[in-house]
């Protein structure tokens, strides 16, 4: 390219010096004269280059240091700008992480999508989602959809071992899994190795893997650990690997927990437990997962509960469904997460609204620059592209500080273990959450930048650039503009409250529910035992800790149970009347809880009847207390006290009957439920939590516990006294978090619709200043004017109620499903926030309705 | 007027180049140059070498496009002519320079005649 215009200059000079030497000139006299007439060929050659450059670059870097200036000098505007705009977006980026960990991205395992969950399509709760061993064996055997399959022991609890030889015992807990679990999974070992089939049989040598959070906690990070033994609950245990970092058992599994330890599953040990192993399997490469659900169907009723019980083939029988494991573990949240998007997208929407209408005020302010830049040639086009540079550089200013605020969110989110939201820990901020970010910081430039943009460069030139001002019919058109922006925002910031108001509303039920037990003046610790004592030294034991506890000041009553309500919980096979026969399938499985006297006392069970004694054991009655659901299912309209009942093979006698206890969750129906004593060897506890009832603060208590614990046992590992209202918390925390979420949401769009309000209304009564003072010339007072200022406030927001109210409507029965206990035209939710709404606009009206008040009639009119 | 020659603005050289590509056919840079030069009655200040910028400005634009060829004198030089695009372009701005001189010309004499009401 240079060269050819080198080659043209030189044939340029060429020429001219030509025609100076036919006009008489020396040829040197001619050829300087043509250089002079040239002008700088240096010059030249830079200019053109220059114009080379491309062109469009050239313009952009123009607007962009126009823009610059002029936001500069608008420093106000642009902070609050940015500001709203950071907002927007930076909750839009929160949830979009969230929702692409939760829903979008695929789980840490190999080949995620290959993996299923199989169990009833109906369970309630895990203990519902599990198979026996046998089953466990023959599935693997039979199958021919799966290249494996695996599974891990529902029914560990926290807390379950006890790490000893490093001081103290510490307590540990331990997931038992199938040998091959990593392997189906896809999980590496960070270090050693994984299971092998030796040490998954009992018999073989002893091993455990460590989960990379244990090992750096307990072991500080020591790599040499692996191999050598550690002592667990008495037991010497080999190291052989420590897990890959990216590995959280609780997060995918059982979120809310954690897990320290890993050790293969005995299957001989539990192969008479009953249902205890969940079921994940791999499918074969080729194999869909109707496939596998087909097989199903045909497969498990050939599988026994137990093959010692031959007639217990069939148990099986339509309880199988196998789903994608991705599904299984965020699937129930799938709607929540939508809701969320939703309002949050609603949000940036209002944003857009808002910032759409500050920039037509701008644009009205600057239609004398505008209308002068026409008249000097600028096209239409070009004055369009630099109101949308601006409104790019201030989207992207308020999405690069809005990603900043995000992140800082969203690394507090991730650290929020008590949160029992699956993957959450694995919330960060991605390429796709920035490619995301990217997309939506476009979008929303075009939708807030274009309407000002293309109302400012038609703005008529002539009526501009009189001296004599706003142009009246410019301004009114701008308004009615403007007033159907707010208009429109005031709606959706009404739809976000009223779906607010109804979560907020159902949460507020939820934890209205009556538990059946009173978790604010009860905690509980795990209590250590040496399970191979006798049954009747236990009761002894147990006795004299009962006794020592309950003798401790500000402790009012204290009890033993296996399993806590709202935590793990074991299902068996329901309680028949004594002499009556069932189909089978009849009577529904019943949740069993293992207690010690006081226990119903000490969680404030509401109990009808007799509370069990130390004397229920071996040598007396076989007894059983059942809660209501169940008394009521046996004996319906009687009094189920004192009737004979039958669990398993064995005859108990009825002698109380409590409050339903919600046992799997707070929102769910409790099911059937029975306690048994733990004093009778047949229904030996497995595991034992030590409850007690105090009006304390449990802190203050649990030095004096512990210490009477390790008096009677010395063994006794430093375990947590935990409040029961934790446990109640940790139920309730999903969607806590939702509402908490949500109603931030709310909040921000009223602020934004009641910044719109207060914009609008303030640019009328600027505009209507002159008319105002002819009004208040003529006789109106100070306060009419005021009032009327805010009828038209209160106008302008009860249209965007109406509309607002009437989408509300319509959205609220899409969140039906998500309430709890409020109907979506619940009257209470939708009048608080109307009102709330009406007296945010009547706030945001007040201010310009003074300032039009306070109007001096001389001062408007002589001003034009 | 401080100069006795009027300084350009970038756009009225780009629209004096089109104008006179339109009337005289096909040229090249100095002929150009040398063309306005004579119809301006050398009224306007140019240094010659400031045409190239703008040609290669309006070749961008597709308002012209160019040839290299021989010149009178058989010298190689590069040859401009307009297009179709750049002819539309010409009639646009031409029409709207008309209007701006009589809007302009209109204020100017209201000045001369003593202040209006």
């Amino acid at each position: 390219m240079d060269r050819e215009l080198e080659e043209e200059i030189e044939s340029h000079i060429t020429m001219a010096t030509e025609e100076n030497i036919r006009n008489g000139m020396t040829p040197e006299e001619a050829r300087r004269k043509a250089m002079v007439k040239f002008g700088g060929v240096e010059q030249a050659k830079e200019k053109q280059r220059e114009s080379r450059g491309l062109p469009w670059l050239d313009t952009v870097l123009q607007d962009l240091r126009f823009t610059m200036r002029s936001l500069w000098r608008d420093r106000g505007f642009a902070a609050i700008s940015i500001l709203i705009l950071a907002l927007g977006i930076g909750a839009n980026v929160v949830v979009f992480s969230v929702v692409n960990t939760l829903l979008l991205r695929p789980l840490p395992f190999y080949q995620p999508d290959r993996l299923v969950w199989i169990a009833p399509p109906d369970a309630k709760g895990l203990s519902d989602a599990t198979y026996s061993v046998d089953a466990y064996e023959d599935l693997r055997s039979m199958n021919r959809s799966y290249a494996d399959v695996t599974g891990y022991f529902a029914f560990s609890t926290p807390d379950n071992e006890k790490l000893m030889g490093r001081g103290l015992p510490q307590p540990v807990t331990n997931m038992m899994v199938a040998g091959n679990f990593f392997h189906v999974l896809g999980v590496d070992a960070a270090m050693g190795r994984l299971f092998t089939e030796d040490e998954s049989r009992k018999g073989g040598p002893a091993a455990v893997l460590l989960s990379h959070p244990f090992w750096e906690k307990q072991f500080g990070g020591d790599p040499s650990i692996v191999g050598k033994a550690i002592n667990l609950s008495n037991k010497p245990v080999t190291v052989v690997g420590v897990l890959s970092e990216s590995f959280d058992f609780g997060a995918a599994f059982s979120p809310g927990s954690k897990v320290d330890i890993f050790t293969p599953v005995m299957m001989d040990d539990i192969r008479y437990s009953g249902n205890t192993l969940t079921f994940i399997g791999r499918l074969k490469p080729g194999v869909t997962v109707p496939q596998a659900r087909a097989e199903a169907k045909t497969l498990f009723p050939q599988f026994y509960w137990g093959k010692r019980y031959p007639d217990s083939k069939g148990s099986y029988k339509d309880r199988a469904y196998p789903v994608l494991l991705k599904e299984y573990i965020s699937g129930k949240l799938r709607r929540s997460l939508i809701v969320l998007w939703c309002a949050v997208g609603l949000i940036l929407l209002i944003v857009c609204v808002n910032l759409s209408n500050l920039l037509l005020a701008r644009a009205a302010a600057r239609s004398k620059e505008f209308a002068v830049r026409s008249a000097l040639g600028a096209g239409k086009g070009r004055l369009i592209r630099q109101l949308m540079t601006e409104s790019m550089v201030l989207a992207g200013a308020g999405a690069v500080l809005g990603v900043g605020i995000a992140y800082a969110l969203l690394m507090y989110l991730a650290h929020q273990g008590s949160i029992a939201l699956p993957l959450l820990s694995s919330v960060r901020l991605d390429w796709m959450t920035l490619v995301w970010t990217l997309a939506i910081t476009v979008s929303t430039a075009v939708l807030f930048g274009l309407l000002p943009g293309i109302r400012a460069s038609r703005a008529n030139v002539q009526e501009a650039l009189k001296d004599g001002g706003h142009g009246s019919t410019e301004g009114r058109k701008h308004e009615t503009m403007r007033t159907a922006l707010v208009i429109s925002e005031v709606a959706l910031a009404c739809v976000l409250l009223i779906g607010a108001g109804l979560l907020l509303r159902s949460f507020l039920k939820v934890l209205d529910v009556d538990l059946g037990f009173q978790p604010a003046t009860s905690a509980a610790v795990k209590l250590d035992y040496d399970e191979d004592m006798k049954i009747e030294k236990r009761n002894a034991v147990f006795a004299d800790l009962s006794r020592r506890v309950g003798a401790l000041p500000g402790v009012e009553a204290v009890g033993l149970s296996d399993n806590l309500p709202l935590e793990r919980n074991r299902g068996w096979g329901g309680p028949r009347v004594k002499g009556r026969n069932y189909k089978p399938g009849e009577v529904p499985g019943a949740f069993v809880y293992i207690v010690a006297p006081g226990y119903f006392k000490a969680m404030g069970m509401r109990l009808r009847g007799r509370d069990f004694a130390w004397s229920d054991d071996d040598k007396s009655e076989g007894v059983v207390v059942l809660n209501e659901t169940a008394a009521r299912g046996l004996w319906p309209g009687e009094d189920a006290v004192g009737k004979m009942a039958v669990i398993g093979k064995k005859d108990v006698r009825v002698i109380g009957v409590i409050a339903d206890v919600h046992s799997t969750g707070v929102e769910d129906q409790p099911g059937w439920q029975m306690y048994l004593p733990m004093m009778n060897s047949e229904w030996g506890p497995d595991g034992a939590y030590l409850v007690v009832k105090t009006r304390l603060p449990p802190a203050e208590l649990a030095t004096s516990v512990m210490r009477t614990l390790r008096e009677v046992n010395p063994n006794q590992p430093s375990a947590e006294f935990r409040p029961l209202q934790r446990i109640v918390d940790h139920a309730t925390s999903p969607r806590q978090f939702f509402v908490l979420l949500v109603g931030t949401f709310a909040g921000l769009g009223l602020l934004l619709a009641s910044l719109g309000i207060y914009g609008v209304i303030s640019y009328s009564v600027t505009r209507r200043t002159q008319e105002i003072g002819i009004r208040m010339a003529l006789g109106a007072s100070p306060e009419q004017v005021q009032w009327s200022v805010i009828k038209n406030t209160l106008r302008m927001a009860s249209v965007g109620m109406a509309a607002g109210a009437v989408l509300s409507v319509g959205v609220a029965q899409l969140i039906a499903s998500l309430l709890f206990g409020t109907t979506p035209t619940d009257p209470p939710t939708y009048t608080a926030m109307l009102l709330l709404l009406v007296g945010v606009a009547l706030l945001a009206g007040y201010l310009p309705a003074r300032r039009a008040s306070r109007i001096n009639p001389m001062v408007a009119l002589r001003n034009e | 007027m401080r100069d006795a020659k009027l300084d350009l603005l970038q756009g009225t050289l780009d629209l004096m180049v089109l104008q006179t590509l339109a009337a005289m056919g096909e040229m090249h840079g100095y002929g150009l140059a040398r063309r306005i030069e004579q119809v301006s009655g050398d009224e306007v200040l140019l240094n010659q070498g400031t045409i190239y910028a703008a040609l290669v400005r309006l070749q961008q634009q597709g308002w012209i496009e160019a040839e290299w060829g021989a010149s009178e004198n058989n010298r190689r030089a590069k040859f401009y002519s307009i297009t179709k695009r750049g002819r539309k372009q010409l009639a646009e701005d031409t029409a709207y320079w008309r209007r701006l001189a009589g809007v302009m010309g209109r204020v100017l004499a209201m000045g001369e005649e003593g202040a209006e009401p």
